[in-house]
């Protein structure tokens, strides 16, 4: 299978007062097209940092970033936006839904910056199909911690990403709604073929998907396939 | 437009539609501010376009020859070959009205000939201003009809003439309201100057020519041929052209003055606008880094905010050319009595345009610093909030902290057209802002290091929140600080005006002062006084006197002489002067020393003022003095130093006693009246019998001065206005958006179990101590300006009133618990989950 996301040698510090704290030391995996990925680990394992190195949202000191063929080195921060923008999906465990706009309009964002003619029409069926359809002009601090997260759902796929982030898509929710989330999830990566990267602490979660990466002190511990097909 | 240019406007109305009170109250900062430009841009522009085309309105002729004294043989000859077309002697006089015994202090103006020839005389019935010539009538000023209950019909006494009124003067060419409080003018024909009897030696009156060119002349030409060839006969030329630039001129310093005022005011808002949109940005960043993990670029995250800040400064300037328009329509009445014409007010679109472009140029730089912060804010900041993440570059910060210096200069040189006082006044508000934020920055840092750990809770919640992340303690001391040092600098400067002119109550000191006193005269008005059961506090003799010869060279020489340093009114001038033995209070002896008695036999030593000591005059110089054909030799003895501005003749030459008791002279005698009914009795009494005397009421005088500061100082608040109203809305602005930082803390408190009571409390305090500070620093800057402009600018002692501190201390602390406390009743009235869920 063709790999979308290829990391090699990876090493993330940062200097805290006169110390240098490596947050991150010689991670290398891979992530084929179309798979779904669990990153798990303890608190402070380094998982969200890889997670924000994967996507391109930060730098690291050494090693290399292949995301969907472009190596993210040779990238300038305007370049890494644009290859988000075409290429890839974001969840938050705080679901960062924009507080002053519309779940519609959060959902219209990723294709009007792509200049997509139908992003309003497109957006709308998305919301629909979270089951949305009827909150679509209602702003986040209008909805409950689930619809925002469907809500981020339905943001998350609307440029048809083909690798989505997601951090601790459920840590907010309750057990019933973040089931729920998840199932909307995996269904979205099924129909569209996307690659799904979910950071996460919960085992149970991270045993649906095909791979698990184990974190442990900012290093690999284990990298494994599951029985997940 | 293409596709993202749309989608960047899209999302900034967006955004904008969610924060619209905050942006709205930004715009309103900036408001008042360019409204106040923009008014007074368009008054200035229709002021200098009606100065133009009433120029010859406002002269009523094309121009004027006039003269301190009758023209000389030489001069009147010059006056006869140029043909008059009308003429004029006026001169300051007495008046009474025998229906009431009235008496007053009028300006007489002897008009003949058919003046005005250009604008007109305004009288109410307006037929009087043409038939008072042929009928023989007076024209009397319109208030003073008023005061005096006289009406078209009655008659007025001007001297030795009794003549009826057939109309009230409402207004004249070339006289303002201001011009003529002290003595309203009244208009008699030129025939009957005579037979007033009132020109007597001594008099002081104006002879003035007026004429009409039928033919176009270069006027400033003519000007430069003649006036210098009148000048050397003490006449005087003045064209319409020269007098109105003089009179725009003498507007533009109000103008800019007003400017100066407006622009401050426009200053304070942007400052409200950077610090408001400083928190604003702040608490976008978030959504910002989630636009950029989205795929939106630099550009776009902060074209976005750009857009909106240029929105609300477009919107703004808009508004505030707006309201600026019909502000302008107040102004020909709040200066009505400093104009000399009506002004026809007409809108020009340059004025409109500025306002715009001030509300956009003005709210970008101001809010540029913040708005450069979305620039640099990391995608990253979605994981986990990073407070030095979103930093710009120090080198970039100078460059806009120095734009913003060099923005305020040149606006201010466009406003002033004067480099250095630009500079000055640049330099001057960067001081009082860096007074003010500095004092508030040692407060919090004061409070950190001496933090009263014995406090109970609420006290040290409230002060722990004045230095709290994004505290906007700085940015409303300032607001509160600047808003009531102006009120407090115009409430004390006021006080300084006022002081000098009280009326002193005690007895030593006169408070009527008769002139023109003939020598015959002397003994009889002196008797008057003292029948009247009333003292003489002075009388002083008066003789006057030309420079004939100065340092062994004729005044006829130097007058001729252009390398002189010399002025020429030096040369030209009669002096009015005085002999006697001691100095008064208003004078301090600074070179020589001072001769009480004439030597028989020897040079009279004299005694000069020290402006005259300016002219090259100095001690051991000889004069010869033309006392009224009689020549007279002197050497001058000592130079005074002579406080002009004190009510009591002052004296450029003194003589020694001894010198000019001969001399042709009359006098000034001066008394101290306890009241009006006693100052009334004395002048209708000398006035029935020495009708050529004029005599000064100072305590009318000290209540026109009253008047008139009043006048100023209902223009100079107006102004103030602007910045304090712009002050407050700063204010609410900042308060507002400290809202949206506190709420949280102030429901999660009251989800610990804090009562409504205390968190109003913990608010309370918050604004007390900034509204305490902000104004105690305010009256204190104030005071200091004051003490400065006392000893500096009026040079009179200054003793603070305690109004600002009793008033306006407590009144805006009050004002800023108020808007403070106002901020916190979303909280008291919702329940904690309620508003966790709507500030999300």
């Amino acid at each position: 299978m063709p790999k979308i996301l290829n990391i090699t040698g990876l090493e993330k510090t940062y200097s805290s007062g006169n110390k240098q704290l490596t947050v991150l030391q010689n991670i290398s995996f891979s992530v084929e097209k179309g798979q779904t990925f669990s990153i798990v680990g303890p608190s402070g394992s380094g998982k969200t940092t890889l997670l924000g190195l994967c996507a391109g949202l930060d730098q690291p000191n050494s090693g290399s970033i292949e995301l969907c063929g472009q190596d993210l080195s040779t990238l300038n921060e305007d370049e890494r936006a644009q290859l988000r923008n075409k290429n890839v999906g974001f969840i938050f465990q705080n679901f960062q839904l924009l507080p002053t706009l519309t779940a519609l309009e959060n959902v219209s964002v990723p294709l009007e910056l792509q200049g997509h003619k139908d992003a309003v029409k497109n957006s709308l069926a998305l919301l629909d199909k979270v089951g949305l359809a009827d909150r679509v002009h209602h702003y986040p601090s209008q909805l409950s911690g689930g619809e925002q997260q469907r809500v981020a759902l339905a943001r998350a796929f609307a440029n048809a990403p083909s690798i989505l982030f997601a951090d601790e898509p459920t840590g907010n929710l309750d057990e019933e709604t973040g089931e729920k989330v998840i199932q909307l999830l995996l269904e979205l990566n099924k129909e569209a073929g996307t690659t799904l990267v979910i950071i996460t602490h919960d085992l149970d979660l991270a045993n649906r998907t095909q791979q698990i990466l184990r974190l442990k002190g900012g290093q690999v511990l284990t990298n494994e396939r599951t029985a997940v097909l | 437009m293409n596709k993202n240019t749309t989608w960047l406007f899209k999302m900034a109305w967006r955004d904008a539609k969610a924060s619209r009170v905050r942006l709205l109250l930004f715009m309103a900062s900036i408001i008042l501010g360019i409204a106040a430009v923009v008014s007074i841009q368009l008054f200035s522009a229709n002021l200098k376009d009606n100065i133009k085309l009433q120029s010859k309105a406002l002269m009523g002729a094309d121009y004027i020859i006039d003269s301190k004294q009758e023209p000389t043989e030489r001069a009147q000859a010059l006056i006869d070959s140029l043909q008059p077309d009308a003429k004029e002697i006026n001169f300051v006089s007495m008046i009474a009205f025998p229906k009431n015994g009235g008496t007053k202090l009028v300006k007489v103006r002897g008009l003949g000939g058919d003046f005005p020839f250009y604008g007109t005389i305004d009288t109410q019935p307006s037929a009087a201003a043409d038939t008072y010539q042929d009928k023989g009538g007076a024209l009397v000023d319109a208030t003073l009809m008023l005061q005096f209950d006289v009406k078209p019909g009655d008659s007025i006494k001007v001297g030795a003439v009794t003549l009826p009124i057939l109309g009230a003067l409402k207004a004249i060419p070339g006289s303002t309201a201001i011009s003529t409080s002290v003595a309203p003018p009244i208009v008699i024909p030129y025939e009957y100057i005579e037979q007033t009897d009132l020109l007597q030696f001594g008099s002081r009156k104006e002879y003035q020519f007026f004429y009409k060119t039928d033919e176009p002349i270069d006027l400033e030409q003519f000007e430069d041929i003649i006036d210098p060839q009148l000048k050397a006969e003490e006449a005087d030329l003045d064209t319409h052209t020269s007098t109105s630039e003089r009179l725009g001129r003498r507007y533009d310093n109000v103008g800019k003055f007003l400017n100066l005022a407006a622009f401050i005011a426009l200053l304070l808002g942007c400052i409200g606008i950077a610090s408001s949109v400083h928190i604003y940005i702040k608490e976008k960043l978030k959504a910002i880094a989630v636009l950029k993990c989205m795929g939106a670029s630099r550009m776009q995250s902060f074209l976005i905010f750009l857009i909106q800040i240029a929105g609300i400064g477009i919107v703004g300037g808009l508004i505030g050319s707006l309201i600026g328009i019909g502000l302008q329509e107040l102004f020909p009445y709040i200066l009505q009595d400093f104009l000399p014409f009506s002004v026809e007010i007409s809108i020009s679109a340059q004025p409109i345009l500025i306002g715009i472009f001030l509300g956009l140029f003005m709210s970008v730089l101001f809010a540029l610093l913040p708005l450069l912060r979305t620039w640099y804010v990391s995608p990253l900041e979605v994981l986990r909030v990073d407070e030095k993440g979103a930093q710009e570059p120090r080198k970039l910060r100078y460059v806009v902290i120095g734009a913003v210096l060099l923005f305020l200069f040149l606006f201010s040189f466009w406003l002033l057209n004067d480099a250095l006082f630009a500079l000055g006044f640049m330099f001057a508000t960067l001081i009082a802002f860096a007074a003010l934020a500095g004092v508030a920055t040692l407060f919090i840092k004061g409070i950190r290091k001496y933090f009263p750990k014995r406090w109970g809770f609420t006290a040290r919640q409230s002060l722990l929140n004045l230095f709290r992340p994004n505290n906007q303690t700085v940015v409303l001391v300032v607001a509160i600080g600047l808003g009531t040092c102006l009120i407090s600098t115009l409430y004390f400067t006021k006080d300084i005006l006022l002081a000098k002119t009280e009326v002193d109550q005690s007895t030593d000191n006169a408070n009527i002062i008769i002139l023109d006193v003939q020598s015959e005269q002397q003994e009889a008005i002196e008797n008057r006084i003292t029948e009247n059961d009333l003292s003489i506090v002075n009388s002083i003799p008066i003789v006057t006197t030309r420079i004939h010869k100065i340092k062994g060279r004729l005044a006829n020489e130097l007058r001729q002489d252009t390398t002189k340093q010399m002025r020429n009114w030096v040369l030209n001038h009669e002096f009015r002067s005085t002999y006697r033995e001691t100095m008064i209070d208003s004078e301090e002896l600074i070179a020589g020393e001072w001769t009480s008695h004439a030597t028989p036999n020897a040079p009279i030593v004299i005694s000069i003022s020290d402006n005259l000591a300016e002219d090259g005059i100095d001690i051991g110089d000889n004069i010869t003095f033309n006392v009224q054909g009689v020549l007279m030799e002197t050497t001058v003895g000592s130079i005074r130093k002579v406080d002009w501005r004190q009510l009591q003749p002052n004296f450029n030459i003194v003589f020694p006693a001894g010198a000019l008791e001969q001399a042709p002279q009359f006098r000034v005698i001066s008394t101290y009246v306890p009241d009006e009914a006693a100052s009334a009795a004395l002048q209708r009494d000398l006035v029935a019998e020495f009708p050529n005397v004029s005599i000064i009421d100072l305590r009318q005088v000290y209540t026109i001065v009253e008047d008139i500061l009043d006048k100023v100082s209902w223009v100079i608040n107006f102004m103030a206005f602007f910045s304090i109203t712009t002050g407050i809305i700063v204010l609410i602005g900042s308060v507002r958006t400290s809202k949206y930082q506190r709420i949280k803390e102030s429901v999660l408190l009251r989800t610990l179990g804090a009562k409504n009571g205390q968190i109003l409390k913990i608010s309370a305090f918050e604004y007390l101590f900034l509204g305490l500070l902000g104004s105690l620093v305010g009256v204190l800057l104030a005071l200091i300006s004051s003490l400065a402009l006392a000893l500096f600018l009026f040079k009179e002692p200054f003793t603070p009133s305690f109004i600002p501190f009793l008033v306006f201390l407590p009144g805006i602390t009050v004002l800023v618990l108020a808007i403070g406390l106002s901020n916190i009743q979303t909280v008291i009235r919702s329940s904690p989950l309620e508003v966790l869920r709507r500030e999300g």
